[in-house]
């Protein structure tokens, strides 16, 4: 049946991955400098959330980097990110090739050279990490956010840094943490940091006006 | 031997010897009835594909109401308890139950698996390619999770596996388990074991899933669960309701006629030996008629059993003239034998409707051949039943209540139109006739209904339910398909991947939209060994494996669990079918593969390019014959039945005109004019007309079983006409009363149990019910009033 081989992608990654993930070693130390005051953090939180949430469009351009240990230098790419209100994501890459990534509700559809691949993120959550940590943080859902992560805030509305580490277990076995900087209503820079100590960064940059 | 014994004696010789050959038949209730007694190739293949095909197997199960989380629950629990039963031999609802096991098994296969091993592919630069391609997919978060895999395999053949058999995307899922895309059901699909043509099998596995599904509630004590409901559709369930409903329909209806017909007659004879003698001609009619049946096709399809109801219409007449026409007889015996007077008439009436149904003899379609033996050898058992075995049993001076005044009554109604010149009848007659024709002429496109689909007793709420289910499920219907045969397994295999090659051709031409094929689950031999002997030497791989890797940012150490992974398929066994056991890629493959008798066929259902688009066969036709695939055959399952049926069709049309043909030959030997012969046809033609103009006006689209109705008006008609012939010949004004006191008796009977056929729910009895039960009320009003001396 056609069907059955649906989904069986990510199920080959994930069956893999979860076996080959090393035990989390040598975890890097949150810098503890940065942590605020948990109170005092709240209300900037908010500030911050509530900021983002007034955003109904977004359209930002990315520089993302990949450090895996299997490669000797980092893998870069770049392209477009764009974001509808409340919960649509579209991850552009445009080099080194083309490849559109869209999170629409709970279905995330990945399309390169001709295919498509269709994922149902509530079927494979151990994706979740790498897309709601984004998506939630643009549309300034802090409460979409608490479902997924530990949520700890650091800096000002001006300067802000969102360090999230995921709740669940299964989660922590692919994702050891997310740091999200930004200022104001504009997302800067992403970094996931994954349990196997790979780890990617993503600058982001509001295009210029045309 | 004393005659007045002897005949009924041999009568019930033949009954019991009829009944014993009606309880030892073969009875069929498969589609087989529709399909051509003498198949060409491509409809051998319709067939095989309606009866046993995979498609004919799938039973799709819903479950709706109670809450999202309960449903997955239950349907958990139902398809660990379906997949323990070995009527399934497939059960899947999106758990992922095997998915370990087809992980497993691809990864283990997978150089003989895709179509990108290739020697060029494991030289240095092919590598290098496939290499850098896998790095590069690695950039997303769905490829940062396949880097894994990259050491074992670094030319992403895992991947390009999954994308060959992954031709559709995936039901939608909710807590592990397929829901439709508005979560308001959590769905499965089983695949029985057993062909859908096996009707009865396909009702075991129905009751199996209720059974399960009862089960899997009880697991869940709580209001909830028990608020779940299940649902099921696909072939099978509807064939087995079908045959359901059409039981039920005819044993109701027969109980529901029966009583009201003997009630009739009852209320007219005021005699319960008439009574019960009446019914013998009918009975012994249907019994020796199913007998013959059998005796001449082997086996009976059941829906000629449904229309057996059809022949009380006529053979009940029979005795209602006996009775009603003797009485005078019985009370003065210097009155001239009914034998003599009134026999003669009821045989030309019988032979009239023999020549009707005889037209339906020739005809391709197995249930319209056998309906014409049924009647033919009914008619005649029941009319001379009628002849020989009624007057020996009947008791001496024995008469039935006397329906005379019924008879003046009528013939006072009468004969205000008999008051009419007859230039007059003529006119009202030709104004009839040119109405009911410009009727017909302005419906001509759309008269005749020529989708087997008209034929069909599931009904279009129910179509478009399982329409639904398969929108969910992704698994449309396959229309279209490309079959290729052959003497073993692996030479169909073969053909298979000759003609993938042909249309993945047509795939990048956008001709269609893709395809599936057994060889992606199970390539070849051949194939196999050819991609086998792709993989380089370790030697050899290593050092292209080291030239490969250069400028890649990958240390070709790390890719020594590649080398040892292809070491390993170099010398590994091929792939047969067994090795699919336990994966869920063996319902797949077995889906797609046919074995019967000596031949293998291999299915390539094609997708269009967009789901509304119509495919162009012609042109995938055409490319395969390019190619030279001459085992390969184009088959568009719903053209093909569609066109089987239109011959039908028009074969039964122009087997019908033949047959009111052969009447008028038949009348104009035995009437000896053309004139008694256009008499007796008129009203019988006028109301086949008005009927047909009637249906056409309420937006009834003609099917083949309105054409037997309208054989039937006919048939039963012709006995008025020729009544009201003899009457206008013979001037005998004495008779009259009772000719039209029977006449609209038998014409009541008839109406009555063809009439309640038209409140039934299945397509067919509702066509019959409503051509002939008007007809056979227009025939006698038309032949009462335009046959006169």
């Amino acid at each position: 049946m056609r069907w059955c081989a649906a989904g069986l992608l990510m199920l080959a990654a994930f069956s893999a991955a979860i076996g080959a993930a090393p035990v989390a070693t040598a975890p890097d130390a949150p810098n503890q400098a940065t942590r605020t005051a948990p109170r005092a953090g709240i209300a900037e939180l908010d500030a911050v959330m509530s900021l983002l949430a007034m955003r109904r469009h977004g359209r930002v351009e990315f520089i993302e980097q990949q450090f895996l240990h299997i490669l000797n230098h980092p893998l870069e790419s770049s392209g477009e990110m764009l974001y509808d209100a409340p919960d649509r994501l579209e991850k552009r890459t445009l080099l080194p090739r083309a490849e559109t990534l869209v999170l629409a509700g709970a279905v995330l559809t990945a399309e390169r050279g001709g295919h498509s691949h269709v994922l149902d993120l509530r079927r494979y959550p151990q994706i979740l990490p790498f897309v709601e940590s984004i998506r939630a943080t643009l549309a300034g859902d802090r409460s979409a956010l608490e479902r997924v992560f530990h949520v700890e805030f650091a800096g000002s509305l001006q300067r802000w840094s969102l360090t999230l580490t995921p709740l669940d277990h299964q989660l922590m076995r692919t994702v050891k943490q997310v740091q999200i900087d930004g200022s104001q209503d504009q997302l800067q820079r992403v970094e996931i940091r994954q349990t196997d100590g790979d780890r990617s960064l993503m600058t982001l940059r509001t295009p210029a006006a045309p | 031997m004393n005659r007045r014994l002897g005949v009924p004696a041999l009568w019930l010789l033949c009954v019991a010897l009829a009944s014993v050959i009606v309880m030892r038949a073969h009875y069929v209730t498969d589609l087989s009835a529709f399909l051509p007694a003498k198949p060409t190739p491509a409809q051998q293949l319709l067939v095989d594909q309606l009866r046993d095909g995979p498609a004919s197997r799938l039973i799709l199960i819903a479950l709706e109401q109670g809450e999202p989380l309960t449903r997955a629950r239950v349907s958990a629990a139902l398809g660990a308890r379906l997949r323990r039963d070995s009527q399934f031999s497939s059960v899947n609802n999106g758990e992922p139950v095997t998915e370990e096991r087809d992980r497993q098994f691809l990864f283990l296969h997978r150089y003989l698996l895709s179509d990108d091993v290739t020697p060029a592919r494991f030289a240095a630069p092919g590598l290098h390619a496939a290499i850098e391609d896998t790095i590069g997919g690695l950039a997303s978060p769905e490829g940062l999770l396949l880097k894994s895999l990259l050491p074992n395999d670094p030319t992403g053949e895992m991947l390009h596996i999954i994308d060959q058999l992954q031709r559709t995307p995936a039901p939608a899922t909710s807590d592990g388990v397929w829901v439709s895309l508005d979560g308001s059901r959590a769905l499965a699909v089983a695949q029985t074991a057993a062909g859908g043509s096996d009707t009865d099998a396909q009702a075991r596995a129905i009751e199996a899933i209720r059974a399960a599904f009862a089960a899997a509630v009880r697991e869940y004590p709580t209001p909830a669960a028990a608020a779940v409901q299940l649902k099921m559709s696909g072939p099978g369930v509807f064939a087995v309701s079908a045959r359901a409903k059409i039981e039920r329909a005819a044993v109701r209806l027969s109980i529901a006629s029966s009583i009201l017909v003997v009630a009739l007659l009852f209320a007219v004879y005021r005699s319960l030996p008439a009574l019960a003698l009446g019914l013998a001609p009918v009975a012994s009619g249907a019994v020796i008629g199913i007998a013959a049946v059998a005796l001449v096709f082997g086996t009976v399809h059941g829906i000629t059993l449904g229309f057996g109801i059809t022949l009380i219409g006529e053979s009940v007449d029979y005795s209602i003239y006996f009775f009603v026409q003797s009485r005078p007889v019985a009370l003065n015996k210097a009155s001239p034998s009914w034998q003599r007077t009134w026999w003669p008439t009821i045989r030309l009436g019988m032979l009239t409707s023999v020549c009707g149904f005889a037209s339906l003899l020739p005809s391709g379609f197995p249930g319209l051949a056998q309906l014409g033996v049924y009647s033919i050898s009914g008619l005649v058992a029941a009319a001379l039943v009628t002849r020989y075995v009624l007057p020996a049993l009947l008791p001496s001076r024995f008469a039935i209540h006397d329906v005379t005044p019924l008879g003046t009554q009528v013939a006072r109604l009468l004969n205000r139109s008999r008051q009419l010149r007859r230039w007059q009848l003529a006119a009202i007659g030709v104004v009839i006739a040119a109405a009911a024709l410009s009727v017909l002429h302005q419906h001509v496109g759309s008269l005749w209904n020529r989708e087997l689909a008209a034929l069909s007793p599931v009904s279009a709420a129910d179509q478009n339910y399982d329409a639904t289910l398969r929108g969910d499920l992704g698994a449309a219907d396959v229309r279209e398909l490309v079959i290729v045969s052959g003497p073993t397994l692996d030479s169909v295999l073969e053909s298979a991947e000759r003609a993938a090659q042909v249309l993945g051709g047509l795939v990048g031409t956008r001709v269609i939209g893709g395809f599936d094929s057994p060889a992606n689950y199970l390539p070849s031999a051949a194939t196999q060994k050819a991609r086998r002997t792709s993989l380089p030497g370790p030697a050899q791989l290593q050092e292209s494996v080291r030239q490969a890797t250069a400028g890649l940012g990958l240390d070709s150490e790390r890719l020594q669990p590649f080398l040892r992974d292809v070491e390993t398929a170099r010398n590994a066994p091929l792939i047969t079918a067994q090795d699919l056991q336990g994966t869920s890629l063996r319902a797949g493959f077995d889906a797609l593969i046919l074995h019967q008798r000596d031949r293998w066929n291999a299915l390539l259902p094609l997708h269009a390019v967009a789901a509304a688009q119509a495919l162009d066969t012609a042109r995938v036709t055409a490319a395969l014959q390019r190619a030279e695939l001459s085992d390969a055959q184009v088959l568009d399952l719903k053209r093909e039945s569609d066109a089987l049926y239109a011959g039908y069709l028009t074969e039964a049309i122009r087997l019908s005109l033949a047959g009111v043909l052969a009447i008028i030959v038949l009348l104009l030997i035995t009437l000896r004019s053309p004139l008694r012969v256009m008499r007796v046809l008129a009203p019988l033609l006028l109301a086949v007309l008005t009927v047909a103009a009637g249906l056409a006006l309420c937006g009834v689209q003609l099917t083949i079983l309105h054409l037997v109705g309208m054989l039937l008006i006919v048939a039963v008609g012709s006995n008025y006409a020729l009544f009201f012939d003899r009457q206008a010949n013979l001037h005998e004004a004495g008779g009259e009363a009772l000719t039209l006191a029977s006449l609209v008796i038998a014409n009541a009977s008839t109406v009555i149990g063809f009439g309640l056929l038209s409140f039934s729910q299945v397509p067919v009895l509702v066509a019959l019910g409503t051509t002939v039960a008007p007809g056979a009320f227009l025939a006698l009003l038309f032949a009462a009033v335009l046959s006169r001396a």
